[in-house]
């Protein structure tokens, strides 16, 4: 065994799952809120990157002007699709909703494709790329530097969550939606936010995988992957999708290591289904999941 | 609007869920500013329905106001949003209390400060914990872990940051000890002698919706069957057998108010 190989391919792991994480987190946020499962979250971070090459590249702004200017695109983005799209559907049963999101996945690429055609892109280089090590392991600098703003953001996503008077009104229409409208809380607009909110991280997520991978219109396919992070971690739980992004992470690249890439959907997707033999709430879900 | 318009006035209503089931069939009542008015009836009359039709959050439910009116304040409901009326002084204290479990006692009436200025908001919490002393003593602990009566007493203090001007109040006293529903009413009474506060209340426990209220209706599958000042039902014979649990016999207990329609009748002559 070689172990230098072995924690090599963890931290790679880690540094994947951190991104994961960070798309559970918009994925499960939505969800919470506003019982919506958001089939089109891998084209919303699509989305968020191609926005970037706009900036970075189309306009050939600074990235540190695109950066925020993306992430506002975004959820701007966001608020527009909750306005336009999610709420007209809502009372509506759960399986018209997932239907309505997994056009809207199309939609999202084939606007992608009208402007930037169907070819992968490449995105402006930012990421510092000295190499990093941890003791003797070598981590590639991008997959480091993505976990490390994906930790940033979960981390201030959750103190923002808990203190700031916007997380209660959004913890209260999670935890029961009529009593939060009795409050006086205005459930709509607290809908609104939580999709801009997610399109925001979303569009960070976007622009970290994006510098990894590169991107394309196929990049969607990375919700695929999100899904499954956020059904082993419960999809009413944030803990779970931190956890779980973590997990999944490491198991597809130990996978990809040791077995060989085909294997890695294989690895995950067996976890998911032994994960929901023990639980079928996932690790962390507490609420009965509408069967779709 | 004159003072002496009633703060609430309900005029004659349908409703319906589901576009099937009819619950409420021509049902009028009115809350005078200032009042406590109790509205009783069993198990499935239609009292929550009545009280979430005024709130609006009937449409949640898939519940709709069909005909009749429901006037607060000079203004008809109808025109308002569910979060617009709390903000107009309308607040709806639902059936099972429904805190926020996963939130803690303080955040809960954090959460009641978006239906009022929240710097007018934030000064009631020491209102709020001055009539509910238990509340200050857990209100970093989950409202999940409260017991049954202290989740009615937070369900109340959430009302009171909202300063409403009247209060639709869903059967308080539910699966509370006999000690715990004394004091809830007596906070109950006190909020509205203190705070002006107007009251609706929906009650199982009568003689208790009675000892505060200054005038009851009884509602049964739908409609109002009977109404009048408290004093005036308290000594009434039928509503001591059925609903005050004195004289009868419990077997007879599920005999119906229409049974009595005579006693209707002459009670419409006198008043
Ligand atoms: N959301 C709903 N959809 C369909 N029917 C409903 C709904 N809510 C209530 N009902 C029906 O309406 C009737 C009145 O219900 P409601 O809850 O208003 O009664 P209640 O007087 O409050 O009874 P309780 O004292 O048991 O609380 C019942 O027959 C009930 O089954
Ligand atoms: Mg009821």
């Amino acid at each position: 065994m070689d172990w230098l190989f072995f924690s090599e391919i963890g931290l790679a792991g880690i540094g994947t799952g951190g991104l994961y994480a960070v798309a559970g987190l918009a994925f499960v946020l939505i969800y919470k809120a506003t019982r919506v499962v958001n089939m089109a979250m891998g084209e919303l971070l699509m989305a968020g990157a191609y926005i970037f090459i706009g900036f970075s590249a189309g306009l050939a702004l600074p990235v540190w002007i695109s950066i925020p200017l993306t992430i506002l695109a975004t959820g701007l983005l966001g608020g527009v699709i909750e306005r336009t799209i999610i709420r007209p559907m809502l009372g509506e049963n759960a399986i018209s909703i997932f239907m309505v999101t997994i056009g809207l996945g199309s939609v999202l690429v084939g606007l992608v494709e009208i402007f930037w055609g169907a070819d992968p892109h490449r995105l402006v280089d930012f990421i510092p790329s000295d190499p990093i090590f941890i003791g003797e392991a070598y981590l590639s600098p991008k997959v480091g530097y993505g976990f490390a703003v994906a930790a940033v953001i979960i981390g201030l996503f959750l103190v923002v969550f808990r203190t700031w008077r916007g997380g209660v009104a959004l913890r209260a229409t999670a935890g029961d939606q009529a009593a939060a409208y009795s409050m006086g809380i205005n459930v709509p607009k607290v809908f609104s936010l939580v999709w801009v909110i997610a399109a925001m991280i979303a569009a960070i997520g976007g622009i970290l995988v994006g510098s990894i991978g590169g991107v394309s219109p196929s990049m969607g396919v990375y919700g695929l992957s999100v899904l499954v992070v956020v059904i082993i971690g419960g999809l009413d739980s944030l803990l779970g999708a931190l956890i779980a992004g973590i997990f999944v992470g490491l198991i597809e690249t130990y996978a990809g290591a040791y077995l060989g890439g085909e294997y890695k959907m294989l690895a995950t997707f067996s976890l998911l289904v032994l994960i929901l033999v023990v639980r079928p709430y996932g690790l962390f879900g507490t609420h009965e999941i509408e069967r779709l | 609007m004159t003072s002496a318009s009633p703060i609430l006035d309900i005029r004659n209503i349908e409703v319906v869920y589901n576009n099937t089931i009819q619950v409420l069939r021509g049902l009028s009542l009115s809350v005078p500013r200032g009042a406590v008015v109790a509205l009783l009836g069993s198990n499935g009359a239609g009292k929550s329905t009545t009280l979430k039709a005024i709130s609006r959050l009937l449409e949640l439910e898939r519940g709709e106001l069909k005909s009749g009116d429901i006037v607060f304040d000079g203004q008809s409901v109808q025109s308002d949003t569910p979060h617009g009326l709390v903000r107009r002084g309308l607040f709806h204290v639902m059936e099972g209390r429904r805190v926020f479990e996963d939130l803690t006692v303080e955040e809960n009436l954090t959460a009641a400060t978006y239906a009022n200025d929240i710097t007018e908001a934030k000064k009631r919490f020491e209102l709020v914990y001055e009539y509910f002393p238990r509340l200050y003593e857990r209100r970093d602990g989950l409202a999940g872990y409260l017991s049954g009566g202290e989740q009615q007493m937070l369900a109340i203090g959430r009302a009171l940051i909202a300063n409403p001007e009247i209060i639709l109040l869903d059967e308080p006293s539910l699966g509370l000890s006999p000690l715990f529903t004394e004091e809830i009413f007596g906070i109950i009474a006190r909020i509205n002698n203190e705070q002006g506060t107007s009251m609706l209340l929906v009650e199982q426990n009568a003689a208790m919706a009675f000892a505060v209220a200054d005038y009851g209706y009884i509602m049964e599958t739908g409609k109002i069957v009977l109404d009048g000042p408290t004093e005036l039902l308290t000594n009434d014979a039928d509503v001591q057998e059925f609903y005050l649990g004195m004289g009868g016999h419990d077997d007879e207990e599920h005999k119906s108010f229409r049974d009595i329609k005579h006693y209707k009748r002459r009670k419409r002559w006198l008043s």
